[in-house]
């Protein structure tokens, strides 16, 4: 169960816009190692949806997208749109924010399990839908043959996120994507949708790229993390050395804004100062520079991934930060 | 006749069986599906309601006022008004229906293809119905039947293009409002090819305003009708048609008013009956839209 099951490589992705080409992301690499859940963060706007769109194959005709999508070894990116689509919910597949509009709302939970296997395994009305009643009690449906018959609207949020995970993981797929999927579910549903997705992921060895902001999320239920920052990958590793020594000076500002429990009381969050750079104008070299204290002339060339050890790399001129972040 | 009842017994909790019971609630609705479903009949058993042939002539029995014998009268050639106002409800609802099924034919892909596609496809579909939703609806259906040639299957067409345009509209935009919603993203990261995207996810969700629409549209195409067969368009004579009887009639509105009354009475009744009919079902399966 190692080896990787995505590999992605100087993917660029590039919007036509009528005030020229908007290069939303600007070569980002990483890879999802098989049956491991790797973390996607960054703000809104660094490029996270586009990245999951791109390996989807879901941008508009509009978006150029260049670099390399390696699914189990197979270049991806270039195929035409029909393999790409036979790929969708068969080899990937994709959960949604937003589990109230998410369901189409005229057709049962049922139906739109029985979808996915209906389309990819050619699978008959009555094999299809009870199959994906089974599918329905794997993702801890109580009395899944009833609430197959029931239309999204009668169905709460928490239960129409485990139908849309029921959805995407009919057909096992290999990879599945799932953006920022508990945002709009309460805390208590939060987790039981993130424990649910981590048992199924061990049990099919499925590997997932969880979309999120929220660091407390990255920290209990992924492997490995990646920060975005401005359409770049700002630093990636093993979430345990990027949480407790990060080696980017957005993802310290990024943990030093996340609250914390253990720390004094009232003391105030910290903020990352400034705004997100345009990205029809983004500054030469780091595009973190103009918000970062630890800011020096070479910051104006583009920081390449440093290598900080044990699979951690950081795109900053000025990793290891441990001695500044000491003096500082 | 509406989905509502075409879908057997829709499930519990399902939209269709919300619909209904929302549906019935509407009193003038309901009286107006009673008024529709009470003329389809009459239509459908024509041969059996109908006292006289409506065709017959006879000399012996012409403009007579209504009697116990000739309920609605005879008219100028001694046929039976009642007998021909039965028979013309045929001309009429099929008129109607099979002519709005032609423009939703018509209309709903094309919409749907423009509302999905986007792009110069868009541009040029929705051009050409603007076009077409320039031209007044009845002088557009006149001037195509005038070129198709005087007879009823030729009206049928010239109103079922006439019809089109605000399908291709309405479905476009419903359409273009699907697209951005994430269950047509959901689908899409499913893998579903666009054609299964446009039939099996957008379509049944935009069924129930094209429905509403068909329905407002029905009393329109039989007022249409009417108008093409008055202008000797439509319905050939001898055969019954409500339009040509109401022609026929004005040269006697003062000797025989029962000949004008009669049919004009019945195209007066079914189209109220579907527009009262169409606003029950907009209330019935878009709930945003009640309490106006």
């Amino acid at each position: 169960m190692s080896g990787t099951t995505l590999e992605v490589l100087d993917l660029t992705v590039t919007f036509a816009t009528e005030r020229g080409p908007l290069r939303v992301l600007d070569g980002i690499s990483f890879g999802l190692p098989t049956g491991r859940t790797v973390a996607l963060v960054g703000e809104s706007g660094c490029g996270k949806s586009v990245a999951s769109l791109a390996v989807m194959g879901l941008l508009p005709p509009s978006a150029a997208v260049t670099g390399t999508i390696g699914l189990e070894g197979r270049e991806i990116a270039e195929l035409p749109p029909e393999e790409r689509r036979k790929l969708r919910g068969a080899e990937l597949a994709m959960i949604f924010q937003e589990p109230m509009t998410s369901l189409n709302p005229a057709f049962t939970a049922g139906d739109q399990v029985a979808e996915a296997l209906r389309l990819h395994q050619g699978l008959d009305r009555g094999t299809a839908m009870r199959a994906a009643v089974a599918m329905l009690e794997a993702v801890r449906i109580p009395e899944a043959a009833r609430r197959a018959r029931q239309y999204p609207h009668q169905l709460s949020g928490g239960m129409r996120q485990r139908v849309m995970i029921a959805m995407a993981l009919a057909c096992r797929p290999r990879v599945l994507i799932a953006d920022e999927p508990t945002t709009a579910l309460d805390v208590t549903v939060q987790a039981q949708i993130l424990s649910l997705l981590d048992e199924l992921r061990g049990g099919t060895g499925t590997a997932v790229l969880l979309i999120t902001h929220d660091l407390g999320i990255v920290a209990d239920h992924a492997d490995e993390v990646v920060v975005m920052y401005a359409g770049r990958v700002a630093e990636r590793g093993p979430v345990a050395r990027v949480l407790s020594t990060p080696q980017h000076p957005y993802t310290v500002g990024l943990l030093g804004a996340a609250p914390r429990l253990d720390g004094p009381r009232g003391t105030r969050l910290a903020t990352v100062e400034g705004t997100v750079p345009d990205l029809a104008d983004p500054p030469e070299g780091c595009r973190f520079k103009t918000r970062c204290p630890f800011r020096i002339a070479i910051c104006d060339t583009k920081p390449p991934l440093y290598d900080v050890g044990a699979g951690h790399r950081a795109a900053c001129h000025r990793a290891p930060l441990e001695q500044i972040l000491e003096a500082a | 006749m509406s989905a509502t009842t075409a879908s057997a017994v829709p499930r519990a909790g399902s939209p269709g069986r919300r619909a209904l019971q929302r549906f019935l609630k509407h009193r003038l609705a309901v009286l107006g599906l009673a008024v529709v479903l009470l003329f389809v009949l009459a239509a459908v058993l024509a041969p059996l309601i109908a006292p006289y042939d409506p065709i017959a002539t006879s000399w012996s029995r012409i403009r007579r006022p209504p009697s116990e014998l000739y309920w609605f009268g005879t008219d100028e050639n001694g046929r039976d008004v009642f007998s021909r106002v039965i028979w013309g409800a045929r001309a009429s609802l099929m008129a109607g229906a099979l002519s709005v099924t032609a423009a939703l034919l018509l209309g709903v892909p094309f919409g749907l293809l423009a509302g999905l596609a986007g792009g110069w496809v868009d541009t040029i579909i929705s051009r050409i119905t603007d076009a077409m939703l320039s031209v007044p609806f009845l002088i557009l259906a006149i001037a195509l039947a005038a070129f198709l040639g005087p007879a009823l299957e030729n009206a049928m067409l010239a109103i079922a293009i006439s019809a089109s345009p605000i399908f291709v509209r309405l479905a476009r935009g419903m359409a273009m409002e699907a697209k951005t919603t994430e269950w047509v993203e959901a689908a899409r990261s499913l893998g579903n090819p666009p054609w299964r995207i446009a039939l099996l996810h957008v379509l049944p969700n935009i069924v129930p305003p094209l429905l509403v629409q068909a329905t407002l549209s029905i009393a329109e195409a039989i007022i249409a009708e009417a108008s093409l067969s008055f202008l000797g368009l439509g319905q050939q004579p001898p055969n019954p048609s409500w339009g040509s009887m109401l022609n026929a009639a004005q040269r006697f509105l003062t000797q025989a008013p029962w000949m004008a009354i009669y049919p004009g009475l019945a195209i007066f009744l079914v189209v109220l009956a579907f527009n009262l009919l169409g606003d029950g079902l907009r209330d019935a399966l878009d709930p945003r839209a009640r309490g106006r």
